[in-house]
Parts: structure tokens; sequence; C-alpha cells
């Protein structure tokens, strides 16, 4: 339990720090939202509307520490104020579906890549220098090296605009409206291949190589000598006593990857023009939409907070040691 | 590619999502090379040797050579303004221009050339930048210990934590665009992993008999860091670096695909920018994006095999491994479950 | 008949120097019933030699010559299915360091079920004889339930024993078994395999450095060096009357607490380089009593007395 709870006090602090930073960053960079308003606005505000748009973004006469207060009081309500871009929209309204958006594409992509990786990582270290280790590894690695977007980029460049295979852009159909119809889930589905696929693709390397890694580790033990001294079949040995243990140290980098995944799938969801977080995210930062952007931030700081805390709780399940300590 | 990954940067942000694990060298690392910090020289040119005998090696080096060579003489073999018009838009790779045009008629093949320089400037200064603030950071709270060091730790994790391109994005957002502004942010933001791994390494290298010897004979703290723990850790750093060069150019790559370097400024990023922009994708111009993308995987390749190289050379482990599927591929072994049993007098 | 039958074994490993042989030739056999024990320093190829017999010596060592007959069945013979059928069943072993033989994440139980499930008994079956054994080993039942990292080392030793066990084996091959417990606790798994091995009977080939373990509890020893067995008696006439310089030094190695005080004397040097071992006797340069015939040919294993054989030129 202290190990949860480390982890837990880690991410409270995180949040934290991320609410603070949006705080401050408004108040001691050279942007500001209220005079990005007003720009967009073309100034076409009268004195007593700007002060009233300024305490509607918290920048009132009041000492700081007073703003800061009524600030996080605000974000912990999940009040964020109203967008500049999409003006008067609640920021929390714009949010909700996007994080729907990013949390199923983030979902599929974690997972599948997470399953392919690990599993080719075993099978690829129990016959090493065999055909599939040289190869799988290298060519893994090379695909890997490529930015996640140009994959994006050359994915829809060839299955989409060329061959038409897949849809270019957004999550369904624009001829469909969103219900429990299979026609939907279908194009739902279908307008989730090739953002996933080209985030699984980078990131199925990184995976296979880590499995790889610590499985070979891992054979080397003297527990696996003695479950093949007992005469138990392949399948066991491989998977009840090595991958068991080998996937041990995966958990573990697993928390830590998902920022990272996600930070490529933003850049995904803005090549395929999937409206998700990271999409909303860059058009708030073109906007200058600061409290949107802000927002999305948080949002996708506490996505991966969340996420790595689901998986700590699997990893305290899946190691008897942890728990004792 | 044999074995483990090394430690070497944080994830890239556009390019390998995972955190490369804990290097196998780091096991090895500190083995105080014959007397501690006396001739580097002799384990300097055994370490070189080492490396130039191995294949991936020298490809990576090779490969990696080409594009700093090509950026460092690029105003020769790509001379004039890289964003003059000099065509008509989005034309496909011809006699006279190699890579064709871009969307605003500019020649692909010079942009790409002019281009590297920054990109290639960027993702190196931001690489010994983050290695250096990694060392500083990373040495400190492990060779002191104590509060400093869960100080220290805590601020590392926090930052490792936090996901780093929204980050990135949120403080960029606030600065004008620029090569700048990135390096900064990207400095900024992405020491933790280097630090992390820095910091283990002087955990264990501190508990070493030659630091405790060198603690008794009365040499500073400042000493002891500098000519005895640091030189037992230089292949790490070395990798490390090579590591964070890597991600620094891919994450520059993302920013600046996103808009946040100066929109003017000709490197491979703001090539995709404009290739994005311009709906490159939907007018067929693959020339206009296909050429940066390319180059930014290459280098990133290069350099990882380069990694792999210092990795093989610096862990005795790795390298006994490799020669022990060579040998046994010489024997035509492989591996099946059980000790095999060859009665003929090729053994 | 004898229960294991050990002839002419080779094995080397393949490495990049060369291949090293690390056992050349070693032939013995086990008898229903009797432990015998098997001795030698660290590198002599003891450990290779036992791992061999059960064919799980990893790569980079192959096997390069010799038999193992198990009844009829030669144990070098037999393919990768026939071998998940053979082990375990007739040969059990026993590794030196019981915490890294248990699979960390895995209760005990479930370790000592999955090899009786294997071979055909069913889950309540395999628990009953599971609960039986941990009695035999003295450990109570409830502790199936928990993890290896949960028991003491002496705890974890009785543990694999109690699955060495599971399937009634014929023989035990136990690889310095104490090597890695304090003396106290020593003398009580000791003396607990020897109640288990009145009660059961499996034979045991029992493997370590310690000769000293070897002379009270063992039936035969064979004494190990540089890959080959110099000297092969019953315990007690082998104690009495050690014939090869070799013998004689290991005896000399440790003190007795009892019995008349004497010099401690080592064995001089170091073990041979196994690339390329020293010609003729392998112990003749660090023997005290090398004449220059040892230097230039091997000596072959002689009867000198009832069932005390040695390969000595002294002799």
């Amino acid at each position: 339990m202290k190990y949860l709870l480390r982890h837990l006090g880690l991410y409270l602090l995180a949040i934290w720090v991320s609410l603070t930073l949006n705080f401050l960053l408004p108040r001691t960079m050279p942007g500001n939202p209220v005079s990005a308003l007003i720009g967009r606005m073309h100034g076409k505000f009268s004195p007593d509307q700007i002060e009233a748009l300024k305490k509607a973004y918290g920048f009132t006469n009041a000492p700081v520490l007073q703003q800061y207060f009524d600030y996080l009081t605000h974000a912990l309500r999940g009040d964020f104020g109203l967008s500049i871009s999409a003006y008067p929209a609640k920021v929390s309204t714009i949010i909700s579906t996007a994080l729907m958006w990013t949390i199923l594409l983030g979902l599929v992509t974690l997972l599948l890549s997470f399953l392919l990786g690990t599993v080719l990582g075993v099978i690829v270290s129990w016959r090493r220098g065999g055909f599939l280790d040289s190869v799988l590894p290298s060519l893994f690695n090379f695909i890997g090296s490529f930015p996640y977007f140009f994959l994006a980029m050359l994915a829809l460049f060839i299955l989409g605009f060329t061959l038409n295979w897949f849809p270019m852009s957004h999550a369904y159909s624009d001829l469909l409206s969103p219900g429990w119809t299979w026609e939907y889930i279908g194009s739902v589905i279908y307008h989730l291949i090739m953002p996933a696929g080209t985030v699984i693709l980078v990131s199925v390397g990184g995976w296979l190589i880590g499995m790889r890694s610590t499985m070979i580790a891992v054979l080397a033990e003297d527990y696996i000598i003695m479950a093949e001294a007992k005469g138990l079949p392949q399948w066991q040995v491989m998977f009840k006593y090595a991958m068991r243990n080998a996937i041990l140290p995966n958990f573990t980098q697993f928390g830590m990857s998902i920022g990272f995944i996600l930070g490529g799938q933003i850049l995904t969801e803005i090549v395929f023009s999937y409206p998700g977080l990271g999409f909303y995210l860059v058009r708030a930062v073109t906007a200058h939409d600061y409290p949107l952007m802000q927002a999305l931030f948080l949002m996708i700081t506490l996505a991966i907070l969340v996420a790595n805390f689901i998986v700590d709780l699997l990893y305290v399940r899946l190691d008897p040691r942890v728990r004792a300590a | 590619m044999s074995a483990s990954i090394p430690a070497c940067g944080p994830p890239n942000l556009g390019n390998k999502m995972k955190p490369i694990m804990q290097s196998s060298q780091a096991e090895n690392v500190g083995k105080p090379k014959s007397a501690p910090g006396r001739s580097m020289q002799s384990t300097q040119k055994e370490f070189l040797a080492g490396l130039l005998s191995q294949r991936k090696a020298m490809f990576g080096a090779i490969l990696l050579a080409i594009f700093i060579l090509a950026a460092i003489f690029a105003p020769l073999i790509a001379p004039g303004d890289p964003t003059r018009f000099v065509g008509r838009q989005n034309q496909p790779p011809s006699a006279e221009h190699w890579l064709g045009t871009t969307g605003q008629g500019q020649d692909v093949l010079a942009q790409l050339v002019i281009g590297s320089r920054v990109s290639l400037l960027v993702g190196f200064t931001v690489g010994l930048l983050i290695t250096l603030l990694g060392l500083a950071i990373g040495m400190t709270a492990g060779y002191l210990g104590g509060i400093v060091d869960g100080l220290l730790n805590v601020l590392t994790n926090v930052f490792l934590i936090i996901p780093a391109l929204p980050l990135l994005i949120t403080l960029a957002s606030f600065l004008p665009p620029g090569i700048a502004t990135v390096t900064f942010v990207l400095t900024i933001t992405s020491w933790a992993w280097p630090a992390r791994v820095f910091r283990s390494q002087t955990l264990s290298l501190r508990e070493k008999d030659f630091v405790a010897a060198s603690i008794v004979s009365g040499e500073s703290t400042f000493r002891i860091i500098f000519s005895e723990i640091l030189p037992n850790m230089m292949s790490l750093v070395v990798s490390s670096f090579f590591g964070n060069v890597i991600y620094a150019i891919g994450a520059d790559v993302g920013l600046a695909f996103l808009g946040f370097e100066n929109v003017t400024t000709v490197s491979w990023g703001t090539m995709l920018y404009w290739a994005q922009n311009n709906s490159a994708l939907l007018q067929g111009a693959w020339w206009t994006f296909v050429p940066p993308g390319l180059c930014v995987a290459l280098v990133a390749f290069a350099t990882t095999l380069l990694i792999y190289a210092v990795d093989e050379v610096t862990n005795p482990r790795l390298k006994t491994e490799k020669e022990i599927t060579a040998v046994l591929k010489k024997y035509r072994i492989t591996t099946k479950r059980a000790t095999p049993v060859i009665r003929d007098p090729a053994g | 008949m004898a229960l294991l039958d050990v002839k002419n074994l080779q094995v080397e490993y393949l490495t990049a120097r060369g291949p090293v042989k690390a056992v050349d030739g070693i032939s013995f056999n086990i008898n229903p019933g009797e432990v015998v024990g098997l001795a030698g320093e660290s590198g002599s190829g003891k450990s290779t030699a036992a791992h061999a017999i059960l064919r799980i010596l990893r790569s980079p060592a192959i096997i390069t010559g010799g038999q193992a007959l198990f009844g009829e069945r030669d144990i070098l013979s037999m393919s990768d299915e026939e071998l998940e059928q053979f082990r375990w069943q007739n040969i059990a072993i026993v590794f030196q360091s019981a915490m890294n033989s248990l699979n960390p994440v895995m209760r005990i139980r479930d370790q000592l079920l999955d090899v009786m499930q294997q071979k055909g008994f069913s889950k309540s079956q395999a628990l009953h004889r599971a609960r039986n054994l941990f009695n035999l080993v003295g450990i109570e039942a409830s502790r199936l339930d928990s993890y290896p990292h949960e028991l003491s080392g002496g705890m974890r030793q009785r543990t694999v024993i109690a699955i060495s066990l599971a399937l009634s084996p014929d023989m035990l091959i136990m690889d310095e078994p104490t090597t890695a417990l304090d003396v106290v606790v020593q003398k009580d798994i000791l003396e607990q395999i020897a109640v288990l091995r009145e009660k059961l009977g499996f034979s045991i080939l029992f493997i370590t450095h310690d000769l000293s373990l070897l002379v009270e509890f063992s039936t035969r020893i064979l004494i190990m060096y540089a890959g080959q067995i110099v000297e092969q008696a019953p315990a007690y006439e082998l104690f009495k009357n050690p014939l090869h310089p070799y013998t004689v030094g290991l005896m000399n190695s440790f003190p007795s607490i009892s019995g008349d005080k004497h010099r401690l004397t080592g064995i001089a040097g170091s073990p041979p380089d196994m690339i390329a071992p020293p010609s003729g006797c392998r112990f003749h340069p660090r023997c005290p009593k090398a004449m220059p015939v040892c230097s230039q040919k091997t000596p072959v294993m002689k009867t000198v007395s009832e069932d005390h054989t040695v390969a000595c030129h002294l002799y």
C-alpha cells in the first residue's frame, strides 16, 4: 500500500503543479487571454466591458493569492470559464466530447500496441538468433524512428488519398448522427483504423524491444531452468514462468509511456482531423484561446495520471512482492 | 539488434514513444578502469577501436556524418535563398528541381539541405543542454543524498509524469514563435529523464570502494564527482547524449509542425508544417513532405545504431552474447529446449 | 542393475576462444538406494555433469559424447518430448539456491501442483499430495498459500525438496543444496533428507565441494578434478585411506573439531585453464608427489582395493 500511496502523492503533486503553472503562465508571460479576446473582437468593447471580461477570466484587482485560490476552486469544480475562439461557449462543454474521442483512440492504441508488442517480444525472445529475432527488432526500430505524424501523413496519403481505402478525416462519417446503431459504430471503427494504426505501428517497436529485453533477463534465471527440469510443457514455461515475470518491468514503464503515446497521438489527431483533445489543443493555440488551451492541458494531464494510477493498481495485483513492501 | 535498449534520451515526442529502459551497460559501468581517473588515454583508445570495429557503428557514423557535412556545406550545395519563388507550385520532381517544388513554388531540395542546418543545430544543442542539465541535477541528487536528493527526486518525477508535448505546447504558446523559444522550452522540460538515469548511476557508483577511498583520503566533493565518478560514467553519458539528440530532433520537428517555430525559418519541421497547411496530401504532392520526414527518420536511425554500438563496446555481457550467437550459428545449433548432443568432432 | 549408468560423458562449452571441455569422459553409476557423493572444487565440472544428465544445461553448452543410461534408455538420445515425459518422474533435481529456483510471482502451492497436474493428477489429488509432502518435510500446510519471498531460507530449501519429491522420483540430484544456508540449518536439512530417504527409498547424487558433509552422508564418493573423476571409493574407505594426492589435499583442507591437531594445508596453485589443460595428469602442476611420467601420460582408473578405484601414476 505504501507503493500506491507514494504514487498517488506524486500524481496529486503533479496536478497541483499543472494547475499552478496554468495560473502563473498568463500572469508572467507576454501572452494574455483578455487582450487576445479583445484583439479577436477587434476592440469592440467598452472599458466597462473590458473590466468585466478581465474579472470573468480571473484577472481581478484582488491580491494574487486570492486570485489563485479562486482559480483553484473554480478548476476543481470543473469551471474553466468561457472559450475565446468559440465565445461564448463554455470550455467544459467543448472538452467533454473531445475527451471521449481521445480516450477511445488512446485506449485502442495503447491496449493493442501493448498486447501486440508484448506477445511479439515473448515470441522473438524464445527463439533467439532465429529468423524473427533477427528481423523484427531492427525492423520496428527503423519504423519507430519515424515521427508519428509523418507516418500518419504517409498513411493518409497512400491509403487515404491515393488508394481511397480509408476515410481521411474525422471520427465518424459526416452523413451519420451519433447513436448506438451498428452503422454508427461501424463508421467509428472504420475511422479509427488509420489513426490508431499509425500510432500502433510506431509504438509496437518500443514494447517489443522492451519485452524482449526483460524476457532475455528472465530466461537466464534459475527458476526457468527449474521449470524446464520439471518437465513442464513449453507454453507453460514461456507464459506462466517467463512472461509472467518479464512483464512486470514493462508495467512500470507502461505508466510513463502513456504520457508519450498521448503526445504522439495529439500530432496524429491533427493529421487526421480527429476531434480529440489534441486536435482542439492545437486549434486553441492558433486562436490564442488560452482558457480552452489551459483546460485541455489539464485534462490531458489528468487523463494520464488516472491511467498511471490504474496501471499502478494492476501492478500491485501482479507482483506479490510489492504488496508486502 | 542485440539485447537490451540503452538508456539514452527521453522518449521522442514525434518518434519512438517508449521510454528506453535502463541500460544493460549501467551494471558494468563503474569498474574503475586501472587507476581510477588516471590512464584514461588507454581506455579511450580501446573504446574508439572497439567502436570502429562494429559494422553497425560504421554505418551509423557514416550516415550521420553525411547529414552533418551536408548541413555544414549547405550554402555551397544549395546556393541562394531557399524561400525564393523558383517555379510553379507543387511541381513533381524533375531534372530542374530534383525534389520538385513546394506549395509556394519553392525548391524542395534547397529547403531540405538548408533546413537541415536548423534541425540538426537545434537537435544537437538541445541534446547537449539536456544532457548537461540532467548530469548536474542527477549527479547532485545522487551524490549528496538526503534532503537534497529527496527534493530533486520529487522535482524530477513531477517533470517526468506531466506529459511532455502538452506541456511544451502550453509553455511555447505564451512565447513568440522561433528557434529560441523551442530551444528554451525543450531544455527546461526534458532534462528529467537523463537526470533520473544519471542519478541512479551516481548512486551505485557512490557505493564503490574507490569512492570510499577518495573520501577517506580527503578529496573534495567537487574532485570526487568530476575525477572519480564522472569518468566511470562516460559511456552512459555518451549514449545518453545521443539519445537526447534523437529526442530533441524529433521534438523540434513536432513543435515546428505545430507552428511553434517561426514559419519563415526553413527547417525540416517547418517544411512539414507547410505541407500540412497547404494540404499537400490532398493535392498529391508527396515530395513536399516525404523528404523531410525521411531525413528525420534516417538521422534518428543512424544515431540509434551508434547508441547500440556504444552499448556493445562497453558491455562485455552483450559482447559475449553476440559472440556466442555467432559461434552457435557456426555449428548450426538452433536453440532447442534441451541441451543438444553433438557427437561429431566438429565440437 | 544400476539405476543410472553414465559412460564416458563429455560436455563442452562453446566460447569465442574455442571449445572448453568442462567434462572430459567421466563414468560412474548409481544403484537403487545409494547416496553417491560427487566432490571437487569450483570449476571441476561436477555441476555441469549433473545438469548434463538431465540435459538442462544452457547454451553454449553441448554434450559431445557418452551415454547416460537410465535403465535401458539413454537420456542423451531422447527428444524434447521424451525428455518432457522423463524429467522429474524419474530423476528430479534440487538446486543450490532455493530462492532463485522458485518462481517469485507464483504461490508455492501452484508450483507444487503444476508438475503433478501435468502428469495426470487431478487438482484435489494433487492438493492432497502437496499437503502430505509438506508434512514430510516439516512445514505446515498453511504455508502452501505463501509466495517464495514470504518464507525463510530453511523453509524455502525444504519447499524445493518437497517439490522434487512430488512425483516420487527414483533418483534425486542435489546440487550443493546446503551451501547457501548457515551451519545450523544445514544440519537440519541434511537430517531431513536422510529421514526422507529412509522413508521413500530414492537414490541421491549429492554434489558438493565440502567433503566433510559427504563422509557421513554418502554411500560412495567420487572425486572430480578438471573435468575428470580421479578417485572413487565407499565413503568410509575414502576417509580412512585417501589415495589420490588431490583427495588428500581436500581432506587436509578442512579443520576437524575433534581428534589430533594437524596443520591445515591447502592445495597449492589454482584450477587449470580448461581450454588447454595440462598434459598427462591434469593435477601434476599442483601435485606434491608429481613424477616425470605424470606430465607425459594420462593415468587410467585402476582398481586398488575392493570398490576403490583411482587414476594416479602412484598406483
